[in-house]
Formats: structure tokens, sequence, C-alpha cells
């Protein structure tokens, strides 16, 4: 009898199977349908990356100071770095580019405490952003104390004033937004009904309206003495905005609390400040971080429209050069280069919300 | 002795302050307090409100809509010159912004299902591009892509001599793009009566169908059916009432084309722009919808032996529609939102218009703004009663 002792080892799977022909067998010439698909892909590439790349990096002119340095088929790049400090300041003085420096490393510095997860007393750090930081901000970008001169608001543009109103409203949205949603889930008739009724409508009109509305209406509504400023106007139409969206998002997280906390902050005598902060908000909050995030990114985006009201905002100085006549025919460059900013900041938010929510869902829920 | 302890607290607390601690009482107080407030707000805005427009001389009242408003407007669907007044502007307007909204909505969606699916294909390459065209086109604020759309490409089409053309009956240039429209001559209402028989056909077609399956498991092809009633109904219509319709070409004449249908390039951009933008949302919208049907649902279909193709319309598709459909009426929603932005561009809707052109001739902000969130207000409603409707209709029905 011929008994076998050692296990035999198992073959490899057949060679189209695995490696890179496997690879490509499963993933892209799987059906017929399938491998005309990756035909067609594959053609679309071919077509358009050789031009994008012969036009945007080897034909493209680098340095040089005006028109007159590119002379290559490809793009001017030129452009973008003679303008750079427009893009980046708008008109703020050149002596005083040393305070926006400081306003953005401050930016940095605090956006880090907040969001990096392994920064001590993080708290403290959303505090500083809430109240702090808009105080020291507003010292910097304005002056008038400490002896710094006052820049005018009107000589604010660029980057600079699009995170500026992006950052004011986000301050302001996130504790309006959430009395707002606490309002409307409260017990009391004349609270709630005002509150859903200002939700929704905010949540219904174009921004462009607002906007319009803030700057035309707005100056009306005060006693004619008051000059309010066109960024003041501005920043009060976004934030409120905003306001309303987040309040939709925190309702939803508020909604998706059991009923059982709300009932055992009661139990412990906590009165209704007190639960809501000691008890739902913390839950609250951290369920709703992505879609607060998802709203800061819509808030980013709708700066851009500032520029319809006359505000000099990143999309306003890029509009600018584009109609100056002495860079013609740079709208491209121009275009890619401001989408490429926007594109950088509102991408790195989103995925900042999409790995909170991969590390917050923990099979916590419910 | 239950009832010394439950009334010992309350006896060491004097009756007003027991008054105080009712919940009941503080409601009707805070609330007072909180209407008082509101109306002290209110009432302050009206009188300054009042005092300023005197101050500048505005008179208020909606008479300025029945003035001329003596100026041009470039798109009208319906018939509009200087002379008519400024109502008038505000129906022109409210059309070009229901019409851009409408195409805008289809495009999407259609551009919105297609990246969607194609971003969950096996296909490693196809789900790849869609997953770039989704995170380029979400991540870029929709007003600069609106501006790229006519400043960097709509603008560097050839002028309309060396017109880029299709069969030398559509023309696309600098000036807009160029088809051929229809004309109805005489006769030509038997076409849109063949068209109706049509339609009443399909109707009755897609309810018996869906009878006889439901009575003996017998599918038939009503979709096929359907489209070659649709066609061939009003071409046989056309052929019998002695061809009455023709087109009209867009001809050359002088600098510009003349004739046809001319699509402005202010609407192209628009489209564009409001499109691939939105079409972005819904196509992760779509993919989430389609991410969360139970995988076994696509196992127990391919073990009943249905096709691909057909798993996909017949069990996953109807199934994620109740996923995706809530977040899509938020985004038809923005989409029609968003094309008030048509004003960086100068296409002539609602809010470039009457809050535009015409409020910077009356000075009526009040009432002019007033109307226009109105009208706002009321197409958001309009979506969402209808989004709620066909929601019901997809949804779920259980035993």
């Amino acid at each position: 009898m011929i008994v076998n002792d050692k296990t035999i080892p198992s073959r490899p799977a057949p060679a189209a199977n695995r490696g890179v022909i496997g690879w490509l067998r499963e993933n892209l010439f799987a059906t017929p349908g399938n491998s005309v698909l990756t035909l067609i892909g594959i053609a679309f590439l071919l077509w358009a990356i050789p031009p994008i790349l012969q036009w945007a990096v080897l034909e493209a002119d680098l340095f040089g100071s005006d028109k007159n340095a590119c002379t290559s088929e490809g793009a001017c790049w030129v452009f973008v770095s003679a303008r750079f400090q427009q893009f980046i300041y708008g008109f703020y003085p050149d002596a005083e580019l040393w305070r926006v420096n400081i306003f953005f490393a401050e930016m940095t510095a605090v956006l880090v405490w907040v969001l990096w997860d392994k920064m001590p007393k993080r708290m403290w750090g959303g505090i500083w952003f809430l109240t702090g930081f808009p105080a020291t901000s507003f010292m910097l970008l304005y002056g008038g104390a400490f002896g710094l001169e006052v820049v005018d608001t009107h000589k604010w543009g660029g980057l600079m004033l699009t995170l500026v109103i992006s950052l004011v409203g986000m301050v302001i949205a996130l504790p309006v937004g959430i009395l707002l949603a606490l309002g409307r889930r409260s017990q009391m008739p004349a609270i709630s009904s005002f509150c859903t009724v200002f939700i929704e409508v905010w949540r219904g009109l174009p921004l462009i309206t607002i906007l319009f509305m803030a700057s035309v209406m707005l100056p009306l509504f005060v006693p004619g003495d008051i000059e309010l400023d066109k960024l003041i106007r501005a920043m009060i139409g976004i934030s409120l905005f905003e306001a309303a969206l987040i309040a939709e998002v925190i309702r939803g997280g508020l909604q998706a609390m059991p009923k059982g906390q709300y009932e055992a902050a009661d139990a412990m005598g906590l009165s209704y400040w007190k639960g809501m902060r000691l008890v739902i908000m913390p839950q609250v909050l951290k369920i709703s971080i992505p879609g607060i995030v998802n709203t800061f990114v819509q808030l980013f985006k709708d700066t851009s429209l500032v520029l319809i009201i006359g505000l000099f905002d990143l999309l306003a100085v890029m509009q600018a050069g584009i109609a100056d006549v002495n860079w013609p025919n740079i709208a491209i460059e121009a275009f890619v280069f401001t989408g490429f900013v926007f594109w950088l900041f509102c991408f790195g938010m989103s995925r900042y919300s999409l790995s909170l929510e991969r590390k917050l869902d923990t099979g916590h829920k419910n | 002795m239950s009832e010394n302890i439950a009334s010992a607290p309350a006896a060491g607390r004097s009756s007003s302050t027991r008054f105080l601690y009712d919940p009941k009482v503080r409601s009707i107080v805070f609330q007072l307090l909180f209407i008082g407030l509101l109306f002290f707000l209110v009432s302050t805005i009206v009188t300054n409100t009042t005092n300023n427009l005197e101050q500048r001389g505005i008179t208020t009242g909606f008479d300025f809509l029945s003035q001329e408003a003596g100026f041009g407007i470039l798109q009208s669907l319906v018939e509009y010159d200087e002379t008519h007044t400024f109502g008038k502007t505000f129906i022109v307007g409210l059309l070009n912004t229901i019409l851009v909204s409408v195409l805008g909505i289809v495009l999407s969606t259609v551009v919105g299902f297609l990246v969607g699916v194609g971003r969950l294909s096996r296909n490693w390459l196809i789900s790849r591009l869609c997953g770039v065209y989704i995170e380029i086109f979400r991540n870029i604020p929709v007003l600069l892509q609106i501006l790229f759309w006519y400043i960097a490409v709509l603008r560097v089409l050839p002028s309309p001599r060396q017109s880029l053309s299709l069969g030398e009956s559509v023309f696309l240039n600098l000036r807009g793009l160029y088809f051929p429209a229809p004309i109805f001559e005489e006769g030509s209402g038997v076409i849109f009566a063949a068209l109706g028989v049509a339609v009443a056909l399909i109707i009755g077609l897609s309810y018996w169908a869906k009878r006889r399956q439901v009575m003996t498991g017998q599918t038939f092809p009503v979709f096929n059916a359907s489209l070659a009633l649709i066609v061939l109904l009003p071409a046989v219509a056309w052929f019998v009432a002695g061809q009455p319709v023709s087109l009209e070409m867009p001809e050359l004449k002088g600098f510009n084309f003349r004739g046809g249908i001319t699509v402005i390039p202010e609407l192209i951009a628009l489209l564009l722009g409001l499109s691939f933008y939105t079409a972005a949302y819904i196509a992760e919208n779509v993919r989430a919808g389609i991410d969360a049907i139970n995988k076994g649902q696509q196992e127990a279909s391919g073990a009943l032996g249905l096709s691909e193709s057909k798993t996909m319309r017949l069990v996953i598709i109807p199934q994620a529609m109740r996923v995706v459909i809530p977040p899509l009426s938020t985004n038809y929603m923005n989409l029609i939102k968003n094309s008030s932005l048509a004003t960086a561009i100068g296409y002539p809707e609602l809010v470039n218009v009457f809050m535009g052109t015409t409020l910077n001739q009356t000075g009526q902000a009040i009432e002019i703004i007033a109307m226009t969130m109105a009208v706002y207000l009321t197409m958001n409603i309009i979506v969402s009663l209808f989004m709620n409707w066909f929601n019901n209709r997809m949804a779920l029905v259980e035993r």
C-alpha cells in the first residue's frame, strides 16, 4: 500500500489568471464589450494627454517678467508668476504684506491644531479658532491698533480675500447654524416656526440674490447715517446663507441621536442647555463632521460669487488678468491656475472629510 | 409618607418661585420675549427703510411694471422689444431661467448617470476616468467653470465665415450655434394629431403590457414598440399630408448667419458649465445609490439567469433609484439656483434682466428683489413636490 505522507504543494494559478496578465484580463478585457471600452479609453488618453503635456510643460515659458518672454507655442506661465502677488494678496500694500503672511501662518497653525487628531488639547484649538483667531486676524489685516497702519478693505483681494470670507463664514455659520437647528426642533411653536421659515427661505434662494439683497437692501435697513462696508455686507449675506445650510446638517445629526440620550440627560437633572452642551452636542457634532466639512467646501466655492458684486477675490483677479490688454491670449493659463488653487483647497477638504468618515465609522452605529 | 416626600420641596419654596420653574410658564414667557424682540427688529427695519426711501425720493408700489422698459434683451422666447413694459422683462427673464434649467436638468442627468454607472464599472480604466471627472468638476467653483466655457472656449471659436460646420446644416462659430428650424405650413396639424395618437397608444400599450405580464408572465417589448410608434405615426402623417413641414437652413449672409435656430454662446456656456458641474454631483449620488444595494441582489439575479444589463435594468436600478431620488432633487434645485450665475456672462435670465437691468433702471429694489425671491422659492417648492411624488411612486411597496 502506498501512502503519501507529504502534503502535495498547491500548484500556482494558471499564468493567464495572475500577475500583470491576470490583472489586465480581469480589469480591462473581461468581456468583448469591456475590451472595446478599454480601447476607447486608451485612445482618449492618447488623444488628450500628449498635447496637454506639450502645452503645459514641454513647450511652456516659465521665466521672464512680461509678455515678451512668452515666445514658444505652449503655456505662458510667466503671466502667473508676474501676477502672483495680486493673485495672493490683491492690492494689499507692499510694505504691509508681512501681516498677511502672519495671518496665513496663524491660520495654518490653528487648522493643524484643530484638524490633526494627534495634537493635544484640540478643544482649546477649536475655541481659539472661533474666538482668538478671528480677533487677531482682524487686528493684523485691518490694523488700526498697536501702531499698525489701517489697510482699507477695498485693497484686500486675491486668495487672501477668498480665505477671509470663507473663514468668517465658517466662524459665524457654525454657531448660528447650531442655534437654528436647535430652534427648529424646539418645543416652543413661535421659535420653531421662525427657525423653520428662516432656514427654508435662505436655503431656497440662490446665493447671488442674497448677495444682491445684502448689497442693495441692507443699506436701506439701517439708519441713513450708518455706512456699511461692502465686504461686511457680503460677509453677512454669505454667513447667514451658510448658517441655514449648516443648520440642516446639524438637524440631521440631532435626528440621528437615539431618544434615550435626551431622556438620559433629563434624568440626570441637567438643564436644557447643560444637557445639550454636555450630552447631545458632542455626539451630534461628531457624527455631523463630514456633512459640516462638505458644507465648508461648498462655502469655499461659493465665495467666488462675490466677484459679481464687485469684490476683488481670487476669481476677480483672474478675470482682471484676462481682460488686461498687456497680456493677450492668456485666458487658459489664468483659468488653469485659478481652477487649480480652488481645486487644491476643495479636494483637500473633501479628502479630509472622507478620512474622518472612515475613522468615525467604527461600527458604533446604533 | 409618600405624600409628605412629594410635597416637601414644594412646601419649602414660595408659590412665586414654583410658578417661575413651571416649564409651561417659562415656555410662554420665552416665546413672548422672542416675539417682542422680533417685532422690535422688524419695526426698526421698516421705519429705517421707509425713512431711507423717502430721503432718496423712491416711491414704492408695483406701478413700474406697466411702464415702458426701453432696453433690448439678447434672447427672448416671447415677443419682446424696447417698447414693451418692465413687467414683460420679468416674463422674458423667467422663461429664459426655465429654459436653461430644464435643458440643464436633462443634460446633467444624462451625463451624471453615465458617469455614475461608469464609476462602478468593472473596467478599471473607465472607472478611474469617471473618478477623475467627478473629482475635477466637483471641486472647482461652478462660476469659474461657466466663465471658462464662455471666455476660454467659445470666444476663441472661428468667425462666421470660417464656421465649423456639420453637413452644411449645423454651424458653430463665435456668435453661437446655428441649426435648421422646422417651418410648419398649412396641413401640419395632422402631424401633431398623429403625435397625440401615438402618445395615447403608448400609454394604452404600456397598461396592457403590464397587465398581461402580471396575468401570464409574458413580457412585451414596450420600449421598442413605443419608439416605433412615436417615429412612424408622425412620419406617415407627414407623407400623407403632402410633406407640409420643411426645414429652414441657416445661411451665411454678409457677416452673419440668417434663418434657422440660433443658440447664443451665453446659453451654451451656461448650459455646459451648469450641467457638467451638477453631473459630477449626480454621478456621486448614483454611485452611492448603486453601492447601497445589497450584493446579494446582484448574485440572486445572476442565479436567475438574467444577463448583466438586465440585472442592472430590472433589479439594481429600480432599487437604487429609491436611494438616489432624494439627493437628486437637491441637485436639481441647486442647478436652478446656480442658473442665476448667468449674470456673470450676460445670459438674459431672471436675475440678470430683472434684478440687474430693470432694478438699475427703476430703483424699485424691494419690490424687484421680493418678486425674484418669490420665483426661486416657488420653483423650489414645485421641484420638491414633483420629486416627492416621483419618490412615492418609486418607493418600496411592502406587503
